[in-house]
Protein backbone atom coordinates (compact mmCIF):
# COMPACT_ATOMS: atom_id res chain seq x y z
CA UNK A 1 0.00 0.00 0.00
CA UNK A 2 3.06 2.26 -0.08
CA UNK A 3 4.01 4.25 -3.15
CA UNK A 4 7.32 5.02 -1.49
CA UNK A 5 7.66 2.65 1.47
CA UNK A 6 11.12 3.76 2.47
CA UNK A 7 10.24 7.43 2.81
CA UNK A 8 6.70 6.93 4.11
CA UNK A 9 7.89 4.76 7.00
CA UNK A 10 11.20 6.52 7.71
CA UNK A 11 11.88 6.52 11.45
CA UNK A 12 11.43 9.88 13.19
CA UNK A 13 15.15 10.48 13.76
CA UNK A 14 16.08 9.87 10.14
CA UNK A 15 13.09 11.96 9.04
CA UNK A 16 14.26 14.89 11.15
CA UNK A 17 17.81 14.58 9.82
CA UNK A 18 16.39 14.58 6.30
CA UNK A 19 14.30 17.64 7.08
CA UNK A 20 17.27 19.56 8.40
CA UNK A 21 19.35 18.75 5.35
CA UNK A 22 16.51 19.77 3.00
CA UNK A 23 15.86 22.91 5.02
CA UNK A 24 19.46 24.00 4.68
CA UNK A 25 19.26 23.31 0.96
CA UNK A 26 16.03 25.32 0.74
CA UNK A 27 17.48 28.26 2.64
CA UNK A 28 20.40 28.27 0.23
CA UNK A 29 17.97 28.20 -2.70
CA UNK A 30 15.61 30.97 -1.52
CA UNK A 31 18.56 33.25 -0.88
CA UNK A 32 18.59 33.62 -4.68
CA UNK A 33 15.18 35.31 -4.61
CA UNK A 34 14.90 39.12 -4.27
CA UNK A 35 12.79 38.90 -1.11
CA UNK A 36 14.80 36.34 0.84
CA UNK A 37 18.09 37.60 -0.53
CA UNK A 38 17.47 41.01 1.00
CA UNK A 39 15.96 39.56 4.19
CA UNK A 40 18.84 37.17 4.86
CA UNK A 41 21.39 39.87 4.29
CA UNK A 42 19.57 42.13 6.74
CA UNK A 43 19.01 39.47 9.40
CA UNK A 44 22.34 37.69 8.86
CA UNK A 45 20.71 34.34 8.06
CA UNK A 46 22.60 31.61 6.21
CA UNK A 47 22.25 27.80 5.86
CA UNK A 48 25.19 27.00 8.14
CA UNK A 49 23.55 28.99 10.95
CA UNK A 50 20.76 26.37 10.97
CA UNK A 51 22.17 23.75 13.30
CA UNK A 52 18.89 22.14 14.28
CA UNK A 53 15.27 22.20 13.14
CA UNK A 54 14.36 24.64 15.94
CA UNK A 55 16.61 27.20 14.31
CA UNK A 56 13.93 27.61 11.67
CA UNK A 57 12.38 30.06 14.12
CA UNK A 58 15.13 32.54 13.30
CA UNK A 59 13.45 32.95 9.94
CA UNK A 60 10.41 35.27 9.88
CA UNK A 61 6.97 34.04 8.84
CA UNK A 62 5.56 34.68 5.40
CA UNK A 63 1.93 35.80 5.21
CA UNK A 64 -0.39 36.19 2.25
CA UNK A 65 0.26 39.93 2.44
CA UNK A 66 3.97 39.32 2.02
CA UNK A 67 3.24 37.35 -1.15
CA UNK A 68 0.96 40.12 -2.39
CA UNK A 69 3.56 42.78 -1.72
CA UNK A 70 6.18 40.74 -3.59
CA UNK A 71 3.88 39.99 -6.53
CA UNK A 72 4.83 38.84 -9.03
CA UNK A 73 8.54 37.91 -8.95
CA UNK A 74 9.76 38.78 -5.44
CA UNK A 75 9.91 35.15 -4.34
CA UNK A 76 11.26 33.67 -7.58
CA UNK A 77 14.45 31.71 -6.82
CA UNK A 78 15.38 30.60 -10.35
CA UNK A 79 15.63 32.41 -13.71
CA UNK A 80 12.17 32.86 -15.21
CA UNK A 81 13.09 30.64 -18.19
CA UNK A 82 13.31 27.66 -15.86
CA UNK A 83 9.66 28.10 -14.83
CA UNK A 84 7.19 25.87 -16.66
CA UNK A 85 3.97 26.60 -14.78
CA UNK A 86 2.33 29.28 -12.69
CA UNK A 87 -0.80 29.11 -10.58
CA UNK A 88 -2.55 32.19 -9.27
CA UNK A 89 -5.21 33.15 -6.77
CA UNK A 90 -8.21 35.29 -7.63
CA UNK A 91 -8.05 39.05 -7.34
CA UNK A 92 -6.68 41.79 -9.51
CA UNK A 93 -3.15 43.15 -9.30
CA UNK A 94 -2.35 44.15 -5.78
CA UNK A 95 -4.44 41.42 -4.22
CA UNK A 96 -3.44 38.39 -6.29
CA UNK A 97 -0.67 35.94 -5.43
CA UNK A 98 1.24 33.69 -7.82
CA UNK A 99 3.26 30.49 -7.38
CA UNK A 100 5.89 29.38 -9.92
CA UNK A 101 6.97 25.81 -10.65
CA UNK A 102 9.97 24.33 -12.43
CA UNK A 103 9.76 20.97 -14.22
CA UNK A 104 11.31 19.34 -11.16
CA UNK A 105 8.69 20.98 -8.91
CA UNK A 106 5.86 19.67 -11.10
CA UNK A 107 7.35 16.21 -10.92
CA UNK A 108 7.77 16.26 -7.13
CA UNK A 109 4.22 17.49 -6.75
CA UNK A 110 2.90 14.70 -8.98
CA UNK A 111 4.90 12.20 -6.88
CA UNK A 112 3.17 13.41 -3.71
CA UNK A 113 -0.27 13.11 -5.28
CA UNK A 114 0.53 9.62 -6.59
CA UNK A 115 1.68 8.71 -3.09
CA UNK A 116 -1.64 9.96 -1.64
CA UNK A 117 -3.75 8.10 -4.18
CA UNK A 118 -1.74 4.87 -3.94
CA UNK A 119 -2.02 5.01 -0.16
CA UNK A 120 -5.81 4.59 -0.27
CA UNK A 121 -5.75 1.94 -2.95
CA UNK A 122 -5.84 3.62 -6.36
CA UNK A 123 -4.06 1.57 -9.03
CA UNK A 124 -3.29 1.86 -12.73
CA UNK A 125 -6.44 -0.09 -13.49
CA UNK A 126 -8.61 2.63 -11.96
CA UNK A 127 -10.56 5.20 -13.91
CA UNK A 128 -10.16 8.60 -12.27
CA UNK A 129 -12.65 11.37 -12.99
CA UNK A 130 -11.16 14.70 -11.96
CA UNK A 131 -14.20 16.85 -11.20
CA UNK A 132 -12.25 19.79 -9.80
CA UNK A 133 -11.71 23.11 -11.55
CA UNK A 134 -8.81 23.18 -13.97
CA UNK A 135 -7.20 26.47 -15.02
CA UNK A 136 -5.41 28.68 -12.55
CA UNK A 137 -6.63 26.61 -9.63
CA UNK A 138 -4.24 23.97 -8.38
CA UNK A 139 -6.92 21.40 -7.53
CA UNK A 140 -7.50 20.27 -11.11
CA UNK A 141 -4.03 20.11 -12.62
CA UNK A 142 -2.41 18.99 -9.36
CA UNK A 143 -4.42 15.80 -9.20
CA UNK A 144 -4.33 15.35 -12.94
CA UNK A 145 -0.54 15.02 -13.10
CA UNK A 146 -0.41 12.82 -10.02
CA UNK A 147 -3.08 10.44 -11.28
CA UNK A 148 -1.33 10.15 -14.65
CA UNK A 149 1.94 9.41 -12.90
CA UNK A 150 0.22 6.63 -10.97
CA UNK A 151 -1.07 5.32 -14.28
CA UNK A 152 -4.80 5.61 -13.82
CA UNK A 153 -7.05 6.53 -16.74
CA UNK A 154 -7.67 10.23 -16.16
CA UNK A 155 -10.94 11.84 -17.28
CA UNK A 156 -10.23 15.61 -17.11
CA UNK A 157 -13.90 16.44 -16.59
CA UNK A 158 -13.38 19.64 -14.60
CA UNK A 159 -16.22 21.03 -12.49
CA UNK A 160 -19.90 21.49 -13.32
CA UNK A 161 -22.02 20.11 -16.16
CA UNK A 162 -23.71 17.57 -13.91
CA UNK A 163 -25.49 15.47 -16.49
CA UNK A 164 -22.32 14.98 -18.46
CA UNK A 165 -20.38 14.02 -15.33
CA UNK A 166 -22.81 11.18 -14.68
CA UNK A 167 -22.82 10.04 -18.30
CA UNK A 168 -19.00 9.92 -18.19
CA UNK A 169 -19.15 7.82 -15.04
CA UNK A 170 -21.50 5.39 -16.76
CA UNK A 171 -19.75 5.21 -20.13
CA UNK A 172 -16.19 4.94 -18.83
CA UNK A 173 -16.90 3.07 -15.59
CA UNK A 174 -15.29 5.65 -13.34
CA UNK A 175 -14.00 4.13 -10.11
CA UNK A 176 -12.42 7.14 -8.37
CA UNK A 177 -13.50 10.80 -8.29
CA UNK A 178 -11.99 14.06 -7.01
CA UNK A 179 -14.69 16.56 -6.08
CA UNK A 180 -15.69 19.28 -3.62
CA UNK A 181 -18.03 17.88 -0.96
CA UNK A 182 -20.94 20.26 -1.62
CA UNK A 183 -20.91 19.32 -5.30
CA UNK A 184 -20.91 15.62 -4.41
CA UNK A 185 -24.11 16.18 -2.46
CA UNK A 186 -25.62 18.44 -5.11
CA UNK A 187 -25.05 15.75 -7.76
CA UNK A 188 -27.42 13.41 -5.94
CA UNK A 189 -30.31 15.49 -7.32
CA UNK A 190 -29.08 14.94 -10.86
CA UNK A 191 -28.69 11.22 -10.17
CA UNK A 192 -32.29 11.14 -8.98
CA UNK A 193 -33.59 13.01 -12.02
CA UNK A 194 -31.74 10.61 -14.34
CA UNK A 195 -32.96 7.57 -12.45
CA UNK A 196 -29.40 6.45 -11.70
CA UNK A 197 -28.50 4.97 -8.30
CA UNK A 198 -24.79 5.62 -7.69
CA UNK A 199 -24.65 2.75 -5.23
CA UNK A 200 -25.91 0.16 -7.72
CA UNK A 201 -25.56 1.49 -11.25
CA UNK A 202 -21.96 2.76 -11.17
CA UNK A 203 -18.50 1.37 -10.45
CA UNK A 204 -17.45 4.12 -8.01
CA UNK A 205 -15.29 2.85 -5.16
CA UNK A 206 -13.81 6.02 -3.70
CA UNK A 207 -13.77 9.81 -3.70
CA UNK A 208 -11.30 12.48 -2.58
CA UNK A 209 -12.86 15.63 -1.18
CA UNK A 210 -11.23 18.95 -0.37
CA UNK A 211 -10.96 22.66 -1.18
CA UNK A 212 -13.76 23.63 1.18
CA UNK A 213 -14.36 23.08 4.88
CA UNK A 214 -16.72 20.23 5.71
CA UNK A 215 -17.77 18.19 8.71
CA UNK A 216 -17.22 14.51 9.48
CA UNK A 217 -20.97 14.15 9.15
CA UNK A 218 -20.85 15.43 5.56
CA UNK A 219 -18.15 12.90 4.68
CA UNK A 220 -20.23 10.05 6.09
CA UNK A 221 -23.30 11.29 4.22
CA UNK A 222 -21.44 11.17 0.93
CA UNK A 223 -20.10 7.70 1.74
CA UNK A 224 -23.58 6.42 2.47
CA UNK A 225 -25.21 8.07 -0.54
CA UNK A 226 -22.64 6.76 -3.02
CA UNK A 227 -21.66 3.50 -1.36
CA UNK A 228 -17.95 4.33 -1.52
CA UNK A 229 -15.04 5.39 0.68
CA UNK A 230 -14.44 9.14 0.91
CA UNK A 231 -11.03 10.54 1.86
CA UNK A 232 -10.18 14.04 3.01
CA UNK A 233 -7.53 15.90 1.00
CA UNK A 234 -5.68 19.04 2.15
CA UNK A 235 -3.40 21.45 0.39
CA UNK A 236 -2.71 25.07 -0.45
CA UNK A 237 -1.27 26.60 -3.59
CA UNK A 238 1.59 28.15 -1.63
CA UNK A 239 2.74 24.60 -0.89
CA UNK A 240 1.94 23.34 -4.44
CA UNK A 241 -1.76 22.69 -4.08
CA UNK A 242 -3.39 19.39 -3.11
CA UNK A 243 -1.06 16.70 -1.86
CA UNK A 244 0.20 18.42 1.29
CA UNK A 245 -1.80 16.13 3.59
CA UNK A 246 -4.11 13.21 2.90
CA UNK A 247 -6.05 10.61 4.86
CA UNK A 248 -4.94 7.00 4.91
CA UNK A 249 -7.45 4.18 5.03
CA UNK A 250 -7.87 4.72 8.78
CA UNK A 251 -9.72 7.97 7.97
CA UNK A 252 -8.51 9.48 11.20
CA UNK A 253 -6.41 12.53 10.46
CA UNK A 254 -4.46 13.49 7.35
CA UNK A 255 -0.78 12.49 6.98
CA UNK A 256 1.24 15.62 6.24
CA UNK A 257 4.27 14.59 4.17
CA UNK A 258 7.14 15.56 6.40
CA UNK A 259 9.82 14.66 3.88
CA UNK A 260 8.39 17.45 1.71
CA UNK A 261 7.18 19.93 4.33
CA UNK A 262 8.05 21.13 7.79
CA UNK A 263 4.82 21.54 9.75
CA UNK A 264 4.56 23.94 12.66
CA UNK A 265 1.50 24.73 14.75
CA UNK A 266 1.54 28.19 16.30
CA UNK A 267 -0.63 30.31 18.54
CA UNK A 268 -2.00 32.91 16.10
CA UNK A 269 -1.76 35.65 18.74
CA UNK A 270 1.65 35.03 20.33
CA UNK A 271 3.17 33.30 17.24
CA UNK A 272 4.82 30.79 19.58
CA UNK A 273 4.58 27.04 18.97
CA UNK A 274 1.69 25.38 20.81
CA UNK A 275 2.10 22.29 22.99
CA UNK A 276 2.12 18.96 21.19
CA UNK A 277 -1.40 18.06 20.13
CA UNK A 278 -2.93 21.48 20.89
CA UNK A 279 -4.91 23.39 18.29
CA UNK A 280 -3.26 26.29 16.52
CA UNK A 281 -2.49 27.81 13.14
CA UNK A 282 -0.73 25.56 10.63
CA UNK A 283 2.54 26.90 9.25
CA UNK A 284 4.31 25.11 6.38
CA UNK A 285 7.81 25.22 4.91
CA UNK A 286 8.41 23.61 1.52
CA UNK A 287 11.43 21.30 1.40
CA UNK A 288 11.50 19.98 -2.14
CA UNK A 289 10.66 23.05 -4.25
CA UNK A 290 13.25 24.97 -6.21
CA UNK A 291 11.31 27.49 -8.32
CA UNK A 292 9.65 29.36 -5.50
CA UNK A 293 10.22 27.71 -2.13
CA UNK A 294 8.47 29.37 0.81
CA UNK A 295 9.62 29.17 4.41
CA UNK A 296 7.16 29.32 7.34
CA UNK A 297 4.01 30.22 5.44
CA UNK A 298 1.12 31.09 7.74
CA UNK A 299 -1.89 29.26 6.36
CA UNK A 300 -4.49 30.86 8.71
CA UNK A 301 -5.98 27.37 8.96
CA UNK A 302 -6.68 26.12 12.48
CA UNK A 303 -5.99 22.48 13.27
CA UNK A 304 -4.04 20.22 15.62
CA UNK A 305 -1.51 17.44 15.13
CA UNK A 306 -2.31 13.93 16.36
CA UNK A 307 0.51 13.21 18.80
CA UNK A 308 0.27 9.41 18.59
CA UNK A 309 1.35 7.09 15.78
CA UNK A 310 -0.99 5.80 13.09
CA UNK A 311 -1.86 2.10 12.73
CA UNK A 312 -1.12 2.32 9.00
CA UNK A 313 2.60 2.40 9.80
CA UNK A 314 3.40 5.76 8.25
CA UNK A 315 5.64 7.88 10.43
CA UNK A 316 4.57 11.23 8.96
CA UNK A 317 2.30 12.87 11.53
CA UNK A 318 -1.36 13.50 10.95
CA UNK A 319 -3.13 16.85 11.05
CA UNK A 320 -6.77 17.05 12.03
CA UNK A 321 -9.63 18.29 9.90
CA UNK A 322 -9.41 22.10 9.58
CA UNK A 323 -11.39 23.70 12.42
CA UNK A 324 -11.59 27.27 11.19
CA UNK A 325 -9.66 30.29 9.93
CA UNK A 326 -7.84 33.04 11.78
CA UNK A 327 -8.66 35.62 9.13
CA UNK A 328 -11.80 36.65 7.28
CA UNK A 329 -11.18 34.57 4.19
CA UNK A 330 -14.33 32.96 2.79
CA UNK A 331 -14.59 29.73 0.90
CA UNK A 332 -17.59 29.64 -1.42
CA UNK A 333 -18.15 26.68 -3.74
CA UNK A 334 -14.55 25.69 -3.09
CA UNK A 335 -13.19 29.10 -4.12
CA UNK A 336 -11.22 31.35 -1.74
CA UNK A 337 -12.04 35.04 -1.48
CA UNK A 338 -11.83 37.96 0.88
CA UNK A 339 -14.67 40.39 1.76
CA UNK A 340 -12.37 43.28 0.88
CA UNK A 341 -12.36 42.13 -2.75
CA UNK A 342 -16.14 42.50 -2.83
CA UNK A 343 -15.94 45.87 -1.11
CA UNK A 344 -13.36 47.16 -3.56
CA UNK A 345 -15.42 46.03 -6.56
CA UNK A 346 -18.65 47.57 -5.27
CA UNK A 347 -17.07 50.89 -4.35
CA UNK A 348 -15.83 51.26 -7.92
CA UNK A 349 -19.45 51.32 -9.20
CA UNK A 350 -20.83 54.88 -8.83
CA UNK A 351 -24.49 53.93 -8.38
CA UNK A 352 -23.71 51.78 -5.38
CA UNK A 353 -24.05 53.19 -1.88
CA UNK A 354 -21.45 52.57 0.77
CA UNK A 355 -23.21 49.79 2.60
CA UNK A 356 -23.39 46.15 1.56
CA UNK A 357 -23.74 42.74 3.14
CA UNK A 358 -22.57 39.27 2.19
CA UNK A 359 -24.97 36.52 3.18
CA UNK A 360 -23.92 32.92 2.88
CA UNK A 361 -26.44 30.11 3.06
CA UNK A 362 -26.59 26.45 2.26
CA UNK A 363 -29.37 25.66 -0.17
CA UNK A 364 -29.76 21.93 -0.93
CA UNK A 365 -26.15 21.35 0.12
CA UNK A 366 -24.94 24.12 -2.21
CA UNK A 367 -23.26 27.32 -1.16
CA UNK A 368 -25.47 30.28 -1.95
CA UNK A 369 -23.88 33.71 -1.81
CA UNK A 370 -26.20 36.72 -1.79
CA UNK A 371 -24.79 40.21 -1.78
CA UNK A 372 -27.18 42.93 -0.68
CA UNK A 373 -26.20 46.27 -2.13
CA UNK A 374 -27.69 49.60 -1.11
CA UNK A 375 -28.65 51.71 -4.09
CA UNK A 376 -27.39 55.28 -3.95
CA UNK A 377 -30.51 57.46 -3.68
CA UNK A 378 -29.06 60.28 -5.70
CA UNK A 379 -28.41 57.92 -8.62
CA UNK A 380 -31.99 56.70 -8.87
CA UNK A 381 -33.79 58.00 -11.96
CA UNK A 382 -36.89 55.82 -11.88
CA UNK A 383 -35.71 53.83 -14.88
CA UNK A 384 -36.38 50.10 -14.49
CA UNK A 385 -34.00 49.07 -17.26
CA UNK A 386 -31.26 51.11 -15.72
CA UNK A 387 -31.66 49.33 -12.39
CA UNK A 388 -31.76 45.92 -14.05
CA UNK A 389 -28.66 46.82 -15.99
CA UNK A 390 -26.97 48.00 -12.80
CA UNK A 391 -27.71 44.75 -11.05
CA UNK A 392 -26.35 42.79 -13.99
CA UNK A 393 -23.22 44.92 -14.05
CA UNK A 394 -22.63 44.39 -10.34
CA UNK A 395 -22.90 40.62 -10.81
CA UNK A 396 -20.47 40.71 -13.75
CA UNK A 397 -17.89 42.86 -11.95
CA UNK A 398 -18.03 40.65 -8.87
CA UNK A 399 -17.82 37.45 -10.86
CA UNK A 400 -14.78 38.78 -12.64
CA UNK A 401 -13.06 39.55 -9.32
CA UNK A 402 -13.98 36.62 -7.08
CA UNK A 403 -14.55 33.98 -9.80
CA UNK A 404 -17.89 32.91 -8.34
CA UNK A 405 -21.28 34.22 -9.53
CA UNK A 406 -23.23 35.69 -6.61
CA UNK A 407 -26.90 36.58 -6.29
CA UNK A 408 -27.26 40.34 -6.01
CA UNK A 409 -30.17 42.09 -4.34
CA UNK A 410 -30.61 45.82 -4.70
CA UNK A 411 -31.92 47.23 -1.43
CA UNK A 412 -33.12 50.61 -0.27
CA UNK A 413 -30.55 53.11 1.01
CA UNK A 414 -29.98 52.93 4.77
CA UNK A 415 -31.88 49.65 5.03
CA UNK A 416 -28.90 47.48 5.95
CA UNK A 417 -27.97 47.39 9.63
CA UNK A 418 -25.22 49.72 10.64
CA UNK A 419 -22.89 48.93 13.51
CA UNK A 420 -21.01 51.12 15.91
CA UNK A 421 -17.60 49.59 15.43
CA UNK A 422 -16.35 47.46 12.57
CA UNK A 423 -19.00 46.84 9.93
CA UNK A 424 -20.41 43.33 10.01
CA UNK A 425 -20.10 42.55 6.35
CA UNK A 426 -20.46 38.80 6.35
CA UNK A 427 -23.34 36.74 7.69
CA UNK A 428 -22.40 33.10 7.30
CA UNK A 429 -25.38 30.84 8.01
CA UNK A 430 -23.64 27.69 6.82
CA UNK A 431 -22.30 25.37 9.46
CA UNK A 432 -19.17 24.32 7.65
CA UNK A 433 -16.37 23.78 10.07
CA UNK A 434 -15.74 20.33 11.50
CA UNK B 1 -45.01 67.84 -19.71
CA UNK B 2 -46.21 66.16 -16.55
CA UNK B 3 -44.18 64.91 -13.61
CA UNK B 4 -44.35 61.33 -12.45
CA UNK B 5 -43.06 60.40 -9.02
CA UNK B 6 -40.95 57.21 -9.00
CA UNK B 7 -40.10 55.41 -5.78
CA UNK B 8 -37.53 52.63 -5.43
CA UNK B 9 -38.71 49.89 -3.07
CA UNK B 10 -37.71 46.36 -2.18
CA UNK B 11 -40.30 43.81 -3.17
CA UNK B 12 -41.44 43.14 0.42
CA UNK B 13 -44.76 43.39 2.25
CA UNK B 14 -45.34 46.72 3.95
CA UNK B 15 -43.71 48.96 1.42
CA UNK B 16 -46.93 50.19 -0.13
CA UNK B 17 -48.47 50.71 3.31
CA UNK B 18 -45.54 52.84 4.38
CA UNK B 19 -45.64 55.00 1.27
CA UNK B 20 -49.38 55.54 1.25
CA UNK B 21 -49.28 56.42 4.95
CA UNK B 22 -46.72 59.14 4.27
CA UNK B 23 -48.85 60.50 1.43
CA UNK B 24 -51.98 60.39 3.57
CA UNK B 25 -50.31 62.36 6.35
CA UNK B 26 -49.06 64.92 3.86
CA UNK B 27 -52.55 65.12 2.41
CA UNK B 28 -51.35 64.23 -1.07
CA UNK B 29 -53.99 63.10 -3.55
CA UNK B 30 -53.13 60.38 -6.00
CA UNK B 31 -54.47 60.25 -9.57
CA UNK B 32 -52.83 57.04 -10.66
CA UNK B 33 -50.43 54.41 -9.42
CA UNK B 34 -48.63 51.55 -11.08
CA UNK B 35 -45.94 49.20 -9.86
CA UNK B 36 -43.27 47.38 -11.84
CA UNK B 37 -41.15 44.73 -10.15
CA UNK B 38 -38.03 42.90 -11.18
CA UNK B 39 -35.50 40.71 -9.40
CA UNK B 40 -36.44 41.53 -5.85
CA UNK B 41 -37.03 45.24 -6.20
CA UNK B 42 -39.73 47.44 -7.67
CA UNK B 43 -40.43 50.92 -8.87
CA UNK B 44 -43.70 52.51 -7.79
CA UNK B 45 -44.92 55.21 -10.13
CA UNK B 46 -47.42 57.82 -9.05
CA UNK B 47 -49.32 60.67 -10.61
CA UNK B 48 -50.06 63.02 -7.70
CA UNK B 49 -51.56 66.44 -7.27
CA UNK B 50 -48.28 67.94 -5.99
CA UNK B 51 -45.25 66.08 -7.31
CA UNK B 52 -42.69 68.45 -5.77
CA UNK B 53 -44.13 68.21 -2.28
CA UNK B 54 -44.45 64.45 -2.65
CA UNK B 55 -40.77 64.04 -3.52
CA UNK B 56 -39.78 66.27 -0.62
CA UNK B 57 -41.90 64.46 1.91
CA UNK B 58 -40.85 60.98 0.73
CA UNK B 59 -37.16 61.86 0.78
CA UNK B 60 -37.45 63.36 4.24
CA UNK B 61 -38.74 59.98 5.43
CA UNK B 62 -35.71 58.24 3.94
CA UNK B 63 -37.31 56.94 0.78
CA UNK B 64 -35.61 56.97 -2.59
CA UNK B 65 -37.87 59.11 -4.76
CA UNK B 66 -37.29 60.78 -8.09
CA UNK B 67 -39.36 62.93 -10.36
CA UNK B 68 -39.50 61.92 -14.01
CA UNK B 69 -40.99 63.76 -16.97
CA UNK B 70 -43.77 61.94 -18.77
CA UNK B 71 -46.33 62.78 -21.44
CA UNK B 72 -49.99 63.00 -20.34
CA UNK B 73 -52.35 62.75 -23.28
CA UNK B 74 -56.02 63.63 -23.01
CA UNK B 75 -58.32 61.08 -24.67
CA UNK B 76 -62.00 60.39 -25.10
CA UNK B 77 -63.24 57.69 -22.78
CA UNK B 78 -64.77 55.88 -25.75
CA UNK B 79 -63.87 52.70 -27.62
CA UNK B 80 -61.04 53.67 -29.94
CA UNK B 81 -59.86 56.54 -27.77
CA UNK B 82 -56.45 55.02 -27.15
CA UNK B 83 -56.17 53.62 -30.64
CA UNK B 84 -56.09 57.16 -32.04
CA UNK B 85 -52.91 57.84 -30.08
CA UNK B 86 -51.35 54.46 -30.67
CA UNK B 87 -51.85 54.88 -34.40
CA UNK B 88 -49.76 58.04 -34.40
CA UNK B 89 -46.99 56.34 -32.42
CA UNK B 90 -46.91 53.46 -34.86
CA UNK B 91 -46.88 55.67 -37.92
CA UNK B 92 -44.13 57.88 -36.57
CA UNK B 93 -42.23 54.92 -35.12
CA UNK B 94 -42.16 56.24 -31.58
CA UNK B 95 -41.13 53.56 -29.11
CA UNK B 96 -43.06 53.45 -25.84
CA UNK B 97 -41.01 52.47 -22.76
CA UNK B 98 -43.90 52.55 -20.32
CA UNK B 99 -47.58 53.51 -20.35
CA UNK B 100 -50.64 53.42 -18.15
CA UNK B 101 -54.00 55.10 -18.19
CA UNK B 102 -56.87 56.23 -15.99
CA UNK B 103 -60.36 57.65 -16.41
CA UNK B 104 -61.01 61.16 -15.13
CA UNK B 105 -64.60 61.63 -16.25
CA UNK B 106 -66.59 58.52 -16.83
CA UNK B 107 -67.51 58.02 -20.48
CA UNK B 108 -66.11 61.47 -21.25
CA UNK B 109 -62.40 61.85 -20.59
CA UNK B 110 -59.37 59.71 -19.84
CA UNK B 111 -55.66 60.32 -19.54
CA UNK B 112 -52.84 58.15 -20.87
CA UNK B 113 -49.37 58.53 -19.38
CA UNK B 114 -46.48 57.73 -21.72
CA UNK B 115 -42.79 57.33 -21.01
CA UNK B 116 -40.98 57.39 -24.34
CA UNK B 117 -37.40 57.28 -25.49
CA UNK B 118 -37.34 60.67 -27.08
CA UNK B 119 -39.63 63.06 -25.20
CA UNK B 120 -39.27 66.30 -27.19
CA UNK B 121 -39.78 64.48 -30.48
CA UNK B 122 -42.91 62.71 -29.20
CA UNK B 123 -44.37 65.95 -27.77
CA UNK B 124 -43.86 67.61 -31.12
CA UNK B 125 -45.49 64.78 -33.07
CA UNK B 126 -48.49 64.49 -30.77
CA UNK B 127 -49.13 68.22 -30.68
CA UNK B 128 -48.95 68.44 -34.46
CA UNK B 129 -51.39 65.55 -34.71
CA UNK B 130 -53.85 67.58 -32.68
CA UNK B 131 -53.69 65.87 -29.31
CA UNK B 132 -53.99 67.79 -26.04
CA UNK B 133 -51.03 67.23 -23.74
CA UNK B 134 -51.56 68.14 -20.12
CA UNK B 135 -49.12 69.68 -17.70
CA UNK B 136 -49.27 69.13 -13.95
CA UNK B 137 -51.74 71.93 -13.24
CA UNK B 138 -54.05 70.84 -15.99
CA UNK B 139 -53.87 67.22 -14.89
CA UNK B 140 -55.23 68.27 -11.53
CA UNK B 141 -57.84 70.68 -12.64
CA UNK B 142 -59.73 68.04 -14.59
Amino acid sequence: MFWDRQNETLDRDSLKKLQLRLLQKTVKQVAKSPYYGALFKKEGISPDRLKGLDDIRRIPFVSKDTLREQYPYGFLAVPKEKIVRMHSSSGTTGRATVIFHTASDINEWAELIARCMYMVGVRASDVFQNMMGYGLFTGGLGFHYGAEKLGALVIPAGAGNSRRQIVLMQEFETTVIHIIPSYALHLLETFRSLGVDPRKDLKLRMAFIGAEPHTEETRRRIEAAYGMKVYNSYGLSEMNGPGVAFECQQQCGLHAWEDSYIVEVIDPETLEPVRDGDEGELVFTSLKREGMPIIRYRTRDLAHIYPDSCPCGRTHRRISRIKGRTDDMLIVKGVNMFPVQIEKTLMAIPEVGSNFQIILDKKDDNDLMTIKVEVLGSMFTGDMQHLQGLRKRIIEELRSEILVTPEVELVEPDSLPRSEGKAVRVIDNRKQWG
Amino acid sequence: MAQQVCIFAENKPGRLERITKILKEARINMRAITIATSQGFGIIKLIVNDPEKTIEVLRSKGLTAYSREVIAVLMDDQPGGLHKVAEVFARKEINVEDAYGFVVQDKKRAVMIFDVESMPEAVNILTKAGFVLLNDEELYSL
